[in-house]
C-alpha cells in the first residue's frame, strides 16, 4: 500500500514478471533472438528515471529476493499479478512460464496472482496444458503474445478459428479476463501486426470475457482508443504508458492519459509496472504525484483525481481478479464502481 | 586525387525524402540513417538502424526499398546498397531489396501480398494527424467546427502543417486544389457531415497524439540503443 497526504492507495501491479533471460536459458541456434528479446527490454528500461537502471546482467537474471524487495518491500505493491510470456523458441525453460511464476509464489501466499497464457497453434496438447494450468494454479486470467514465434508461424490473431477454440474452453474453465499483448510479427507479415480489430471482434463475440489489452495497443493507441469506446469489455492495461512516458516524455504521458480519460475512461484504465523493466517504485510514487498540466491544450482533457488514482492503481483490478480489499482502502459511496463496464463515455 | 562524382550531401538530401510510415517522419531526423558514403565511381552504401532489434519487418522493409529507390534516382550514383543492421529479419529484407524482389518474395512462405495497401493505412493516419495541426491552429485564431467543416484549403493560412499535409493528401489520391475542403474522411475523401465533426476531430487528435508518443518512445529506445546524447522531451 502507498500513503500520501493522508490518502490510502491498495496498488495491485497488474503486469510483472519474474524471467530468466541469462545466457544459460538461450536455445542453442536462437541466441541472437533471446539476446536481442532481453536487450530490447533493457532498453526499454532506459526510459525510466536513471537511479533505477540495472547493469544488463543483472536485468537478464534477477532473484526472488530482488523481486519481493523491489516489488512489495520498496514498490508499495500489495498484490501483483504475473503475466508469463514463454517464447520457448528462445528460451529453453520459457522465458516466464506459469510453473516459474508459481514456484517463487508459494512461498509467499496471497501476495501473487498467478496468470497462465495459451498459444491456440498448440492444438488439443494446449488446451490440456490450459486445462492442467487452471486447475493447479487457479488461474483467472491469460496473458497472450500474439507474436510469438511458433514452429515457422510468426503469430496469430484472436480471430483465427483456433484462436475462438481456446478462448471458449478457457471461458469453460472459468478464465475471466484476457490479457492481450501485440509484437511486432504475425502472419501474414505483410499485414499490420499491431492491428487491434481482432480484440474489437473477439469482444464482440466473448461478452462474458474481459479483454486487457496491454500497453494500452501501443503503438497503436488511436486504434485501441476507438475500439475501447464501443466494446463495453475492453480495458487499458497502462503498462509502459507510466513507465515509458512518465520520466521520458512527461507531455506525452499527458496527453496519452488525458486520451483514455476521455476515450477510455478511469474505471478501465490499470496500472501494470511491466516490472523487471521499471520497477513499481518510482511509477506509483510518481502517478499519485501526477496532474494533468495546466496549459491551454490539456484543457479539455477529464482531470484525474484521488478517486480515479486509486481505481487506476488497484481498485479496478482488484474488481476483476475478486482481490479482497480491506476497508480502508475503498472508495466513498459516491466516488463510482471501479471497473464498471458502462464507464467509457464520450463527453462532448 | 580523383574529384568525387557525387557528394554525400544529394544522398542525405535524398534520404530525407524517406519516411518511417508509421510515424511519418524522415528516417533523417529520427537518426536512422548510421552511415551514408560514396566511392569516386557513384557507389554508394547506406547503413539503417533502428530503435529494436525487433521492429515490424514490414516496415523496416518498406525504408530499407524506399531508401534504395531514393539513392538510385540521385545524378551520378551507379550503385546503391542499403544495408539495414542490427535487426533479426536483417538478412532477408536486404537481401530482398538487393535483389529487387519485392516483400512477399523476400518473406517467402510468411507473406501473401506487397505493402502497397498497409502504406496506405499509415498514409491515412497521417492525413488525420495533419488534420489535427492544422485545425489546432485555426481553432487558436478562433475558428469553430462549423467553420472547421466549411473551410477550404485555400482558405487555411499558409504553414508548413498545410504543406505537409497538402502532401499526404496528393500521395493518397485525395484532392487537394484551393478548393478542396479541409476536412474530408481520409479513406473516401468524402466530406464530414456536421453531426460528426467532433468525432472526426477527436480522432484526428487521439492519431497525432499516438504518433507523436511512438516517435518519442523510438528515438529514446534509439539513444539507449546506440548510446546517443540528447534530451529527452
Amino acid at each position: 500500500m502507498y500513503e500520501k497526504d493522508g490518502e490510502k492507495y491498495f496498488v495491485v501491479d497488474g503486469h510483472m514478471h519474474y524471467w530468466n533471460a541469462a545466457p544459460d536459458n538461450w536455445v542453442p541456434g536462437a541466441e541472437q533472438y533471446a539476446k536481442g528479446w532481453i536487450e530490447c527490454f533493457h532498453a526499454y528500461q532506459g526510459l525510466g528515471p536513471p537511479e533505477t537502471h540495472w547493469s544488463l546482467e543483472h536485468f537478464q537474471k534477477y532473484s526472488e529476493d530482488d523481486l519481493m524487495k523491489d516489488v512489495f518491500e520498496d514498490g508499495h505493491v500489495d498484490v501483483a499479478i504475473f503475466q508469463p510470456t514463454y517464447l520457448k523458441e528462445w528460451y529453453s525453460e520459457g522465458f516466464n512460464t506459469t510453473e516459474r511464476n508459481a514456484l517463487m509464489g508459494e512461498k509467499h501466499p496471497g501476495k501473487f496472482v498467478y496468470n497462465t497464457r495459451f498459444d491456440p497453434r498448440d492444438g488439443d496438447a494446449g488446451l490440456d496444458e490450459l486445462k492442467r494450468n487452471v486447475e493447479r494454479f487457479g488461474s483467472k486470467g491469460v496473458k497472450l503474445y500474439t507474436a510469438e514465434w511458433n514452429a515457422g508461424s510468426r503469430g496469430y490473431k484472436l480471430t483465427d478459428p483456433a484462436a475462438y477454440r481456446y478462448l471458449e474452453a478457457a471461458q469453460n474453465l472459468g478464465i475471466k479476463n484476457i490479457h492481450v499483448h501485440k509484437g511486432p510479427t504475425i502472419w501474414p507479415l505483410d499485414k499490420d501486426a499491431f492491428d487491434v480489430s481482432d480484440v474489437d471482434h473477439a469482444a464482440t463475440d466473448f461478452p462474458g470475457l474481459n479483454f486487457i489489452v496491454e500497453h494500452v495497443g501501443l503503438p497503436r493507441i488511436e486504434d485501441f482508443c476507438f475500439m475501447a469506446t464501443q466494446e463495453p469489455n475492453v480495458y487499458a492495461g497502462l503498462a509502459v504508458v507510466i513507465g515509458g512516458l512518465m520520466h521520458a516524455r512527461p507531455r506525452f504521458m499527458a496527453k496519452v492519459m488525458g486520451e483514455l480519460l476521455f476515450w477510455v475512461g478511469e474505471d478501465k484504465m490499470i496500472f501494470g509496472s511491466d516490472y523487471a523493466i521499471w520497477e513499481p517504485k518510482w511509477q506509483v510514487e510518481g502517478f499519485v504525484d501526477w496532474e494533468m498540466p495546466a496549459a491551454e491544450e490539456f484543457s479539455d482533457y477529464p482531470r484525474l483525481g484521488i478517486a480515479g488514482k486509486k481505481k487506476i492503481l488497484g481498485l479496478n483490478a482488484a474488481k476483476l481478479y475478486d482481490i479482497p480489499v480491506p476497508a480502508e482502502f475503498q472508495l466513498p459511496a459516491d466516488a463510482g464502481t471501479p471497473a464498471a463496464r458502462d464507464d467509457a463515455q464520450l463527453v462532448d | 586525387m580523383t574529384a568525387t562524382a557525387v557528394s554525400t550531401t544529394p544522398l542525405l538530401a535524398a534520404l530525407g525524402t524517406v519516411r518511417d510510415p508509421e510515424l511519418d517522419e524522415p528516417i533523417t531526423s529520427l537518426g536512422f540513417v548510421a552511415a551514408c558514403t560514396v566511392s569516386p565511381g557513384g557507389d554508394a552504401e547506406v547503413r539503417l538502424r533502428l530503435p529494436t532489434y525487433f521492429c515490424a519487418p514490414n516496415f523496416a522493409y518498406l525504408m530499407v526499398a524506399d531508401a534504395y529507390d531514393a539513392l538510385t534516382a540521385v545524378p551520378g550514383v551507379r550503385t546503391a546498397r542499403v544495408l539495414l543492421e542490427d535487426h533479426f529479419a536483417a538478412e532477408a529484407i536486404n537481401g530482398g531489396v538487393a535483389a529487387q524482389a519485392g516483400f512477399a518474395q523476400s518473406f517467402d512462405g510468411e507473406a501473401v501480398g506487397e505493402l502497397h495497401d498497409l502504406r496506405g493505412d499509415f498514409l491515412r493516419k497521417a492525413v488525420l494527424a495533419g488534420t489535427d495541426q492544422v485545425c489546432r491552429g485555426l481553432q487558436a485564431d478562433g475558428a469553430d467546427r462549423e467553420r472547421l467543416r466549411t473551410i477550404t484549403l485555400g482558405e487555411v493560412p499558409p504553414s508548413g502543417a498545410l504543406d505537409r499535409l497538402r502532401q499526404r493528401r496528393a500521395e493518397l489520391g485525395l484532392s487537394v486544389g484551393d478548393d478542396a475542403l479541409l476536412l474530408v474522411d481520409p479513406a473516401t475523401g468524402d466530406p464530414v457531415a456536421a453531426e460528426a465533426v467532433p468525432l472526426h476531430l477527436r480522432r484526428a487528435r487521439v492519431t497525432a497524439i499516438s504518433l507523436d508518443a511512438n516517435g518519442g518512445i523510438c528515438r529514446g529506445m534509439l539513444r539507449r540503443r546506440y548510446d546517443i546524447p540528447g534530451e529527452e522531451d
